[in-house]
């Protein structure tokens, strides 16, 4: 047998088994909570937010490997991003993993973040990946509804 | 019974990808067609296919009693004296939403009591949340024992003077665990209720006799019992039927009609609105002529003889945590289990390497999950077709998946 895996590469294993930013930030300015009804999967989102950026964020994801490793991942490409930042990189990922974008267009910063589109041929499993930057968008959409 | 005959008789068992046979072990979310069943949807198509109950030619009359014929077997399949009980819906949640609705939404107030199990499937749970909310009536849940099964000792104090509908799952579709439905269905009587099973899980796997179950109602669906979707069943009292308002009106289900009111048809068919699945009822018929071939008893023993091989395979697994009753006769030819340090989603992308089909999820069954303390399982079901090779397949392919996962240290 193989030791590498197209899906389960060494890297996704590895933010799998020690996310990062793993928890929850009390008190936090955002606090947002998604759910995948397809397979149970949840996602806590916490946020602190200064002057308009991600000071610090953490998240508790409770699912399997693909989840919560993109769930890792996701948190190390937004933290200290300003929200509009945040934002297009939340829209990069999702070009990649929903539409027709290819890991190549992602920036230097979202490397890691390549290994995810061996899930893209897993038609059952992409909403696994996308959730946790599903539900920062979400957490971001309730600052901005709070703004206005 | 020597099943390795029978698989020839399941074009999608002689499937091969990747070069691989696929090891099917989800027949409880549907089970496999036989070739029999699909040639009886063939055959209807390109032989007799028509409307039924209108025609007066040659294969409109072929196709009614093809149709009605499957309502007898069905009838004769599940012990009902009486075909006027047995009313074809799209599947099981059609079927007890009927219930809901028709018997419910007529007989359930303000404070009464339906009684539930935590293990229901969201089927037998919704419908009865949505009555309760409409008609300010109360949810109800019989207790359950840490091995997955009923807790009975407080059931008097569980349906009361109040309880107006209990229903209960013949068997868990995540558990394994059969119900003593009589019992419960004793109590519910004892004080006025109506008795409702959920039997989508167990109408596939073992004999099943109304009378002896002492429902009122029984629900379940085609496609988990060898034949096609879109067809399930409600068996219901006759006394109850009768005195239910229709579910769904229109065309089939009545006797005549003003412009301002309808006189319902006679049972079953005031619960049968519009044109039915003629063809895929013509299907089922040919699933039940089928199973009666080889005999319930007999894919009842063999299931339990698959679940113990499974039960015994798997228990050797380390890590490997296994739900539901431990007495394979308590229960059916279903393991949920989950792997340590592997979550049953990534567990089944991996089977799937090996074309071992497996479920992984909640199984429409949240509240379950939330009680046991996963978020989810993976869960290996069994059919007749299924072999000891196939369990084999199981372990060795949860084998190589635990050494994916362990490539990378914590
Ligand atoms: C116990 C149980 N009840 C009800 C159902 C619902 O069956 P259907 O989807 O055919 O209506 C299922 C199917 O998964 C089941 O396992």
């Amino acid at each position: 047998m193989s030791l590498s895996d197209d899906l389960y590469r060494d890297i996704i294993l590895e933010h799998h088994k020690n996310p990062h930013h793993y928890g929850t930030l009390e008190p936090a300015d955002v606090s947002v909570e998604g759910v995948n009804p397809l397979c149970g999967d949840e996602c806590h989102i916490t946020l602190k937010l200064d002057d308009g950026r991600i000071a610090d964020i953490k998240a508790n994801p409770r699912g399997c490997a693909i989840s919560r490793a993109s769930t890792s991942m996701m948190t190390d490409a937004v933290i200290g991003k300003s929200l509009e930042e945040a934002h297009a990189t939340v829209q990069k990922f999702k070009h990649m993993m929903l539409g027709p974008g290819t890991a190549d267009e992602l920036p230097e910063e979202m490397e890691d973040i390549e290994a995810l589109e061996g899930v893209k041929v897993l038609p059952a499993r992409i909403k696994c990946a996308v959730l946790s930057w599903d539900t920062l968008l979400e957490g971001m959409r309730e600052v901005e509804q709070k703004k206005d | 019974m020597n099943v390795y005959h029978l698989l020839n008789d399941f074009p999608i068992l002689q499937r091969e990808i990747n070069g691989k046979r696929i090891v099917y072990l989800d027949s409880a979310a549907t089970s496999q067609k036989p070739r029999q069943v699909i040639q009886a949807l063939v055959d209807y198509y390109e032989g007799y296919n028509a409307n039924v109950h209108r025609a007066v030619y040659k294969i409109g009359e072929e196709a009614t009693q093809a149709y009605e014929g499957v309502r007898q077997k069905v009838a004769d399949f599940i012990g009902a004296k009486d075909t006027g009980s047995i009313i074809f819906t799209r599947n099981a949640t059609e079927a007890i939403n009927l219930v809901a609705y028709s018997w419910g939404r007529e007989n359930v107030g303000e404070g009464d009591e339906i009684v539930l199990t935590p293990m229901e499937h969201h089927s037998n749970l919704v419908p009865w949340q949505l009555l309760a909310a409409e008609r300010g009536a109360t949810l109800k849940f019989i207790e359950m024992n840490a091995d997955g099964t009923l807790d009975l000792g407080g059931l008097d104090s569980t349906i009361t003077e109040r309880t107006k509908l209990v229903s209960v799952t013949h068997m868990s579709n995540v558990l394994g665990t059969i119900n003593p439905i009589r019992q419960i269905a004793d109590a519910a009587h004892a004080v006025g209720a109506v008795m409702v099973t959920d039997a989508a899980q167990s109408a596939p796997h073992l004999a099943l006799d109304v009378e002896a179950l002492g429902a009122d109602f029984v629900a379940f669906s085609s496609h988990k019992m060898l034949g096609p979707t879109g067809v399930g069943v409600l068996y219901g009292r006759r006394d109850l039927l009768e005195a239910m308002p229709p579910f769904i009106g229109g065309g089939d289900m009545i006797k005549q009609v003003w412009l301002d009111r309808a006189k319902w048809n006679d049972l079953p068919w005031k619960f049968e609105a519009g044109t039915p699945n003629i063809a895929d009822v013509i299907g089922f018929g040919a699933a039940l002529d089928y199973l009666n071939g080889i005999g319930m008893e007999v894919v009842r023993r063999h299931e339990i003889e698959i679940t113990e091989y499974a039960l015994r395979k798997l228990r050797e697994v380390e890590g490997l945590t296994m739900y539901g009753p431990a007495n394979v006769e308590n229960r059916g030819g279903l393991v949920s289990f989950n792997i340590e340090d592997v979550h049953p989603h990534d567990l089944a992308t991996l089977l799937d390497r090996d074309n071992v089909c497996v479920r992984a999820g909640h199984h429409c069954c949240h509240p379950l999950m939330r009680m046991m303390e996963v978020s989810a399982t993976a869960r290996a079901s069994f059919y007749l077709y299924n072999t000891p090779e196939d369990v084999d397949a199981l372990a060795e392919s949860i084998l190589r998946a635990r050494e994916v996962f362990a490539r990378v240290a914590v």
